[in-house]
């Protein structure tokens, strides 16, 4: 996997304290440590899973991290959305979300897009990082990270939260089944609720959004499997997480043998029905 | 014969395949994954897989909030 390590690690003055926990875990270690140090990641969506992904993989000592969200902050957003101050009402979640990571971490190279990930810049811009989180809340854009990180060859820490749980699933391209190879179509919106209208208790958001941390995190330090090719769900209410193993297929639409989306990715394939009578 | 759908227990005529089931429930079946016993099921092996008594499924669907 194409995972570049291009960041040279400073190991003077405070780093070494910084990260000494991370040191002490045998897993990863200095060699681990440096990964991480020399390695990007993008975050599409500042919400209930970008604002505890970003924390901890800020927190971890990722060298590079980009931020990519087209909403403003809101005051409904705030039972779970932790990375933001009170005092960010109204603005880019991207710009403070930014301004966060900044004040946790002054030597992190952090880059904001308060914009929508779209077909058009997708692709591009997945390949100026090393790995792919989708923290975003609904499925177009869900779909779209997928199938722009299968064309830009980059992994993806995939997840959705709704209510007191989540899914997880880390998409290697050319290792292991995508989205689309378990679920082809995007599921229509009346299938489809989103947090505005099911709910969601902030603190499964944040379960599942430190689990995609822990992916990325492992993945780009090259520990451990990862949970490619294994659908996580977690029930926070019944206080249960299982495991569902998925294989790749062959007939997939975005990474099968002969697949029909392909680059450029075309806008009309991120399109939602509203109605299931397809 | 009797299978485990979702957890609820469900009536199925013999011969009752995962497509047939499917359109039972009105379900396309490219917007959904359907696990079988705790495996997922090929979308191809749909119409050739025959249900049997005590079968447990699971049409599973993503989560889409953020």
């Amino acid at each position: 996997m194409g995972i570049r390590y291009n960041i040279t690690m400073d190991w003077s003055g405070e780093n070494t304290l910084r990260y000494s926990r991370n040191l002490l875990v045998e897993e990863l270690g200095e060699r681990g440590q440096e990964r991480l140090f020399g390695s990007s990641v993008l975050v599409v969506g500042a919400g209930g899973l970008g604002s505890p992904a970003l924390l901890y993989l800020a927190a971890a000592g990722i060298g590079r991290i980009g931020v990519i969200d087209f909403d403003r902050l809101e005051i409904t957003n705030l039972n779970r959305q932790v990375i933001h101050p009170y005092a960010s009402l109204g603005r880019w979640k991207a710009d403070s979300a930014a301004d966060t990571l900044r004040a946790f971490r002054p030597d992190l190279a952090v880059e904001a897009y308060p914009r929508a990930l779209k077909a058009e810049n997708a692709v591009a811009l997945f390949r100026q990082y090393d790995a792919v989180v989708d923290a975003c809340d609904n499925f177009p854009t869900k779909y779209l990270c997928n199938d722009a990180a299968v064309v830009a060859r980059r992994p993806l820490v995939h997840a959705g939260v709704l209510r007191f749980g989540g899914q997880l699933l880390v998409v290697v391209p050319g290792q292991g089944p995508c989205l689309r190879c378990l679920i082809p179509e995007i599921p229509p919106r009346k299938d489809a609720p989103g947090c505005s209208e099911a709910g969601i208790v902030g603190a499964a958001a944040g379960i599942v959004g430190a689990w995609q941390a822990m992916e990325a995190i492992k993945l780009l330090a090259g520990i451990g499997p990862s949970a490619k090719g294994r659908l996580l769900t977690v029930d926070a209410l019944a206080g249960e997480a299982t495991r569902l193993a998925v294989a790749r297929d062959p007939s997939c639409p975005s990474c099968g043998d002969r697949p029909r989306i392909a680059e450029p990715l075309s806008p009309a394939d991120y399109l939602q029905e509203r109605s299931c009578n397809a | 014969m009797e299978i485990v759908l979702n957890g609820e227990t469900r009536a199925v005529g013999e011969g009752a395949t995962v497509s047939s089931l499917l359109e039972e429930l009105s379900l396309p079946p490219t917007r959904v994954a359907v696990e079988r016993n705790r495996v997922i099921v090929r979308k191809t092996e749909y119409g050739a897989t025959e249900l049997a008594a005590g079968d447990r499924l699971e049409i599973v669907t993503f989560v889409g909030g953020g």
